[in-house]
C-alpha cells in the first residue's frame, strides 16, 4: 500500500514516515510540501495521503481529488464514515487523511492508528522543546534579578537567591514571576536611590 | 448568566465579522451564551472540525455546507444553516499585467465590457484563476459571470484553488491572472500593488448569498435552545455592524491577531463599501458591496440554497436531481431563523423561498411580523431563478 505524506514540518513527516516503516509499511513518498502539490501526488499514485490538518493547500488537494486526476478511482476522506471515531482522533491529533475509495477499512486502520500516535508523539516532543527553553529564559531572568539585588542591596549571589525563594514562598507565586517583577521595576525605577 | 459554550470555526475574513463582534461586543452574553473562536487557514478544516465536533458551528462558504450535506467528495452528513452570515463582500481581482491587458479604467468596470475585453485577452493566452473553495461561492460566481460573457471555465480558462490568507501571494507569484476571495484579501492585493479589483461580485449578483453559519443538523436538534440564542446574538451583532457610526472600531477588533491578523485600514474600506481599486489609487464607494442585516439579509432564504445547488450540478458533471434539490433547500433552515427572532421585532419574511434576481427596486415583500422591504436583486444578465424549475432554468444557461 503506497502512502503519501505531505507535512509542513520536515521532522514530523520523518517521525511518520520512520513508525510506518518500523510496522513494516514501506512504500512511502514524502512530499515536499513548496513544490507543485498536485503534480507529486499524480506522479507518486498513492492509496492514502496523510496530510497536517494545517496545511494551507488542503483546499486545493481537495479540488485535485474531486477532479480524480491523481488515480483511476475516486478519493475520499476516510474509508466510511461509521469510522467517525478514528476520524475524530485523527482529526483532535492534527492528522488529515485521504483514501481511495474502496480500500478496506481493516487494512486502513493500523495506518491511520499508527499516524496518529506519531502526531501526537511530535506534539509531545514539541511541548518538551517549549519547555525546555521557557526553563532557559526563566533562568536568564532569574540570573538578572539576581545581579540587580546584589548590586542594589550589596548582597552576594546565594543570599540574593534567598531573598527571591523567600519572597516566592510568601506570596505563593513562582520565582521566575518575582524575578520578572524585579526586570520590570529596575527598567521602570532604575535610576531612583 | 454565561451559561453555555458554542465553539465556532472560521477564517480569517471580514465576513467573519459577526460571530467575533457577538462575543467581543457582549451580544453573546447578553444572550446567555459564551463564544469560543476557532481560527484555521483552509475551508477544509473548518469543515472536518465541524464534522468531528472540535467545534458546534462554523462559519462557512455556503455551498460547502451544501456540498457536504449533498456528500459530495465524502460521506454525506446532514447540515443546518439557520443564519446567513452575509450576502456579497467578494471581488474579482485581475494581476497588474492582466489589468493593463483587459484595459480596466480607474473604476468598477460594466461585467458586459470587462467580460468581452477579458474573452479576447483569454484568446491569446492561456488564463488562470483562482478560488478560495471547489465549493464556494467564488466558484460559481465567477463561472456564472464567464459563462455569461462567452468563456467557458475549464475548456478557455482553468480554474484553481487556493485558500483565501494565500489568494493575494498566488497573484504576486504568477500562478494565477486573477483571484475571486473575499475581504481584505483583495485590498491586500491591491496595497501589495500586485492586483486591480476588476469587479464586485455583487455586480454579478446584487444580492448573492456568502457565508453562512453551518452546524451538523444533529447538534442543531440536541442544542436547539442554544443555537436560537446564537441567531439572536449574530442578529443583534448585525444591527451593530451595519450602523456606519461603528466602522471604525468594528474594524480594530477585526484586525487583531488572533482574528484576520491584517491591515484595520483594508478591512474599514471593506466593510464601509470603499474600495481601493488600483494600488495607490484613491477609494471608490460601490454601494452594498457586503450586506449584512439590511432586507433581512440574514434570512437563509431556502431559493438561494437552490441556486448554488443548481450551479453546482451545472459545473460538477453530476446529473440534476429532486432528491438533492430538495436536501439542498432543506440544507438552509427558516424555521430556526422565524424561532429565534419570533417576538423581537425583527422583520420575518412569510415565504422561505422567492425568484432570485427578479426585483429591479425596493420591493415590499410579504412578512409575517415587521415591515420587509427587498431591494434590487438582478444577475448581471438579467435572468431570474425559479427555484421550483430548475432544470428549466439549467436549460436556458449558455
Amino acid at each position: 500500500m503506497r502512502i503519501a505524506i505531505i507535512d509542513t514540518s520536515s521532522t514530523r513527516a520523518a517521525i511518520i514516515s520512520d513508525g510506518l516503516r518500523e510496522a513494516g509499511l514501506d512504500d512511502l513518498v514524502v512530499i515536499d510540501p513548496a513544490g507543485p502539490l498536485a503534480a507529486q501526488v499524480e506522479a507518486a499514485r498513492p492509496e492514502v495521503v496523510l496530510i497536517n490538518l494545517e496545511n494551507p493547500s488542503r483546499d486545493l488537494l481537495e479540488d485535485f481529488f474531486a477532479m480524480s486526476r491523481a488515480l483511476d478511482r475516486p478519493i475520499a476522506m476516510f474509508v466510511d464514515q461509521s469510522d467517525a471515531e478514528a476520524t475524530g482522533a485523527a482529526i483532535d491529533a492534527g492528522v488529515s487523511a485521504y483514501v481511495v475509495d474502496g480500500l478496506s477499512k481493516q487494512r486502513i486502520k493500523p495506518v491511520i492508528d499508527l499516524a496518529v500516535r506519531r502526531f501526537q508523539a511530535f506534539s509531545r516532543l514539541q511541548r518538551e522543546l517549549d519547555a525546555a527553553k521557557n526553563a532557559l529564559a526563566e533562568r536568564a531572568t532569574i540570573d538578572r534579578a539576581k545581579a540587580i539585588l546584589m548590586k542594589r542591596r550589596g548582597i552576594d549571589e546565594p543570599a540574593a537567591y534567598a531573598l527571591l525563594r523567600g519572597q516566592a514562598m510568601r506570596t505563593n507565586r513562582r520565582i521566575a514571576e518575582i524575578a520578572e517583577a524585579i526586570l520590570t521595576t529596575e527598567a521602570l525605577m532604575g535610576d531612583q536611590p | 448568566m454565561t451559561d453555555e459554550t458554542m465553539r465556532i470555526g472560521f477564517l480569517p475574513l471580514v465576513d467573519a465579522a459577526l460571530p467575533i463582534l457577538a462575543q467581543e461586543l457582549g451580544f453573546a452574553e447578553a444572550q446567555g451564551l459564551k463564544l469560543e473562536l476557532v481560527r484555521d487557514m483552509t475551508w477544509a478544516t473548518v469543515r472536518d472540525r465541524l464534522l468531528y465536533g472540535h467545534t458546534d458551528a462554523a462559519h462557512m462558504v455556503a455551498p460547502l455546507a451544501i456540498a457536504t450535506a449533498l456528500g459530495r467528495d465524502r460521506p454525506a452528513v446532514p447540515m443546518a444553516v439557520p443564519f446567513v452570515l452575509g450576502l456579497n463582500g467578494n471581488a474579482i481581482t485581475f494581476s497588474v499585467r492582466l489589468a493593463g491587458e483587459v484595459g480596466l479604467g480607474a473604476g468598477l468596470g460594466d461585467p458586459l465590457t470587462v467580460g468581452a475585453a477579458l474573452k479576447r485577452v483569454a484568446g491569446e493566452r492561456r488564463l488562470r484563476f483562482g478560488v478560495v473553495h471547489r465549493h464556494s461561492s467564488h466558484n460559481y460566481m465567477l463561472r456564472y459571470w464567464l459563462a455569461g460573457v462567452g468563456i467557458r471555465p475549464d475548456v478557455d480558462v482553468d480554474i484553481v484553488v487556493t485558500s483565501p490568507p494565500f489568494a493575494a501571494d498566488a497573484l504576486a507569484a504568477g500562478e494565477v491572472d486573477g483571484i475571486c476571495v473575499g475581504e481584505p484579501w483583495n485590498s491586500i492585493a491591491v496595497d501589495r500593488g500586485v492586483g486591480q479589483i476588476a469587479l464586485a461580485t455583487a455586480q454579478i449578483w446584487r444580492r448573492g448569498v456568502e457565508k453562512v453559519l453551518a452546524l451538523r443538523s444533529a447538534v442543531a436538534d440536541e442544542r436547539r435552545e442554544a443555537v436560537l440564542k446564537l441567531v439572536r446574538a449574530l442578529h443583534a451583532a448585525a444591527a451593530h455592524f451595519a450602523d456606519p457610526a461603528n466602522a471604525e472600531a468594528n474594524a480594530a477588533i477585526l484586525a487583531r491577531a488572533e482574528y484576520l491578523d491584517s491591515s484595520t485600514d483594508a478591512i474599514l474600506r471593506a466593510i464601509t463599501d470603499r474600495l481601493r481599486l488600483v494600488p495607490g489609487g484613491e477609494p471608490v464607494h460601490y454601494p452594498d458591496f457586503m450586506f449584512q442585516y439590511r432586507e433581512a439579509a440574514n434570512f437563509p432564504w431556502r431559493s438561494q440554497a437552490g441556486w448554488l445547488y443548481a450551479q453546482m450540478t451545472r459545473w460538477d458533471g453530476i446529473a440534476y436531481s429532486d432528491a438533492d434539490a430538495g436536501i439542498a433547500a432543506e440544507v438552509f433552515r427558516p424555521d430556526l431563523y422565524r424561532a429565534a427572532l419570533a417576538g423581537s421585532g425583527a422583520p420575518l419574511p412569510g415565504a422561505s423561498s422567492k425568484l432570485e434576481g427578479g426585483l429591479g427596486g425596493p420591493t415590499g415583500a410579504g412578512s409575517v411580523q415587521g415591515r420587509l422591504v427587498l431591494g434590487a436583486d438582478g444577475f448581471f444578465d438579467g435572468r431570474a431563478f425559479d427555484p421550483d424549475d430548475i432544470p428549466e432554468y439549467l436549460r436556458g444557461l449558455p
